[in-house]
């Protein structure tokens, strides 16, 4: 089997897929790629099912050698790409400039074994393939990009204006005026980012309670924090939360919000 | 009794209900179902989350949901587990002081209790169980603990857990299980489920 082999990898660049549907209720986190969109294009273009496992590096900065022939597609946090590597030739991963996420699909998928249905690493649990360390090798599939598309310029970055919410389901035990507060306010994407949640620092918004009995939590739920700071959790978001829930980002915007970096502008804007 | 439904962003519904057996059986109704979209269904205390591959098929859990009758949804089906537990966890003295017992009298207390999985949730295969003896509702500890024995069986609030691996956590632990709770490669991964039925029997 053609394989890549890891010569360098971030600290957190890790094997991803649509994550592990139908486990929350046994406490698994669905986990998966968090930028969604990005996985879909690049697996497209070398020919991959939407959701075969590619590689998701944190901030880019990665370099792979093929040992056989192998097409690869670059894209998310850095410029769209494809090629095609013959053995014993370098993928060199630049470093991110305008998002987060970077990946890398490889036609057939990245094989590592799969755990509950899924490649995914996931991050909260220690689920799935570990970390990629130099010297790893990664299987890869079978066949050459077949019915690929072509590479499709993509513009990341948070340039479309504020992100749209909807209310989240607890603003009946927050203040009358803590969605409008949030809405009105412009958040900073706090050094505490990972692929659970974005923590975010602005305007304090006083939630006026602690806790609250758990809940199933979502991919672009927002919570508010007891110290009137919001997270906005991402793929690898916990089961369930204990907080209330003051936003809900929409399903389109996820992947904006997830490609945002430390030190980032944000601002929410109710959907319409 | 209509469920009261409602929209949680565009890509999942969130439920509301009188109590926990109402959630666990609106949870195997919606398990059951199979609906398009659906990639997952979380119970918790009294609240039912769907979560949706896209918005595309939030109107028919919607839908769905408010054809149902909650009184008239069967039962969830329910497992009885009987775990054997050794009553020796680090923060037993310290529970026991807390409640005016004795250890002895804590472990009699918490064992004769008859507890349900609420929900699964903190790490994969973790019980909330609820039915723990008022008298034995103690606060988590101040500073969570780096490390967590797996097996441990800890207390926080009104809840016992049990932690299936090794792990941090706050939890005041009284005493531990030898059953895996939790195996990767089993099917299902996870010993306990939600509406399952859980006794301690001291070893």
């Amino acid at each position: 089997m053609t394989a890549l082999r890891v010569v360098r990898a971030g600290p957190r660049t890790t094997v991803q897929d649509e994550g592990r549907y139908h486990l929350a209720q046994l406490g698994v986190p669905v986990a998966g790629a968090v930028d969604r969109p990005a996985m879909h294009r690049v697996n497209a273009v070398v020919g991959n099912d939407p959701d075969a496992a590619v590689i998701e590096s944190t901030l880019g900065d990665d370099e792979f050698e093929a040992d056989g022939e192998v097409e690869v597609a670059l894209g998310g946090a850095v410029p769209a790409e494809f090629i095609r590597l013959r053995a014993g030739e370098r993928l060199r991963v630049s470093r991110a400039t305008t998002g987060v996420y970077v990946y890398v699909a490889v036609a057939g998928g990245v094989q590592v074994a799969a755990v509950l249905g899924s490649r995914s690493r996931d991050t909260l649990s220690g689920l799935g393939p570990p970390l990629l360390r130099a010297g790893d090798v990664l299987p890869v599939g079978a066949g050459l990009a077949r019915s690929a598309v072509a590479v499709q310029p993509h513009v990341l970055g948070l340039g479309g204006g504020p992100i749209a919410v909807f209310p989240g389901p607890h603003l009946d035990l927050l203040p009358a005026a803590a969605f409008a507060s949030f809405v009105a306010g412009e958040w900073t994407v706090t050094p505490a980012a990972d692929r659970v949640a974005l923590r975010l620092s602005g305007p304090v918004i006083e939630s006026g309670i602690g806790g609250i009995d758990s809940e199933g939590l979502v991919p672009g739920a927002v919570q508010l924090l007891p110290d009137g700071q919001p997270v906005v959790f991402l793929a690898n978001h916990p089961v369930t939360g204990g907080y209330p829930v003051i936003a809900v980002v929409a399903h389109a915007e996820l992947s904006r919000v997830a490609q945002a970096r430390p030190g980032a502008n944000l601002r929410f804007q109710p959907w319409s | 009794m209509v469920i009261a439904a409602a929209p949680l962003g565009d890509a999942a519904v969130r439920c509301v209900v009188d109590d926990l057996a109402e959630a666990h059986a609106l949870h195997a109704a919606l398990m059951g179902a199979g609906l398009p979209g659906v990639v997952n269904v979380v119970p918790t205390w009294r609240c039912v989350v769907v979560m949706l591959d896209a918005p595309d098929h939030r109107a028919g859990v919607l839908e769905f949901v408010s054809a149902l009758d909650v009184a008239s949804l069967p039962d969830a089906p329910a497992r009885r587990h009987e775990l054997p537990i050794f009553y020796d966890g680090a923060d037993l003295a310290d529970v026991a002081r807390q409640c005016g017992m004795t250890p002895a009298e804590v472990a009699a207390a918490h064992s004769a209790a008859d507890y349900v999985v609420a929900f699964l949730g903190f790490a994969p295969g973790f019980p909330y169980l609820a039915g723990l003896p008022e008298a034995l509702a103690v606060a988590r500890k101040e500073t969570p603990r780096q490390q967590v024995p797996a097996g441990a069986v800890g207390i926080a609030d009104r809840v016992t857990g049990i932690y299936p691996a090794a792990s941090p956590g706050g939890w005041q632990i009284v005493g531990r299980v030898e059953v895996r709770l939790w195996d990767e490669h089993a099917t299902p991964p996870a010993l306990l489920a939600p509406g399952d039925h859980v006794r301690f029997a001291p070893a």
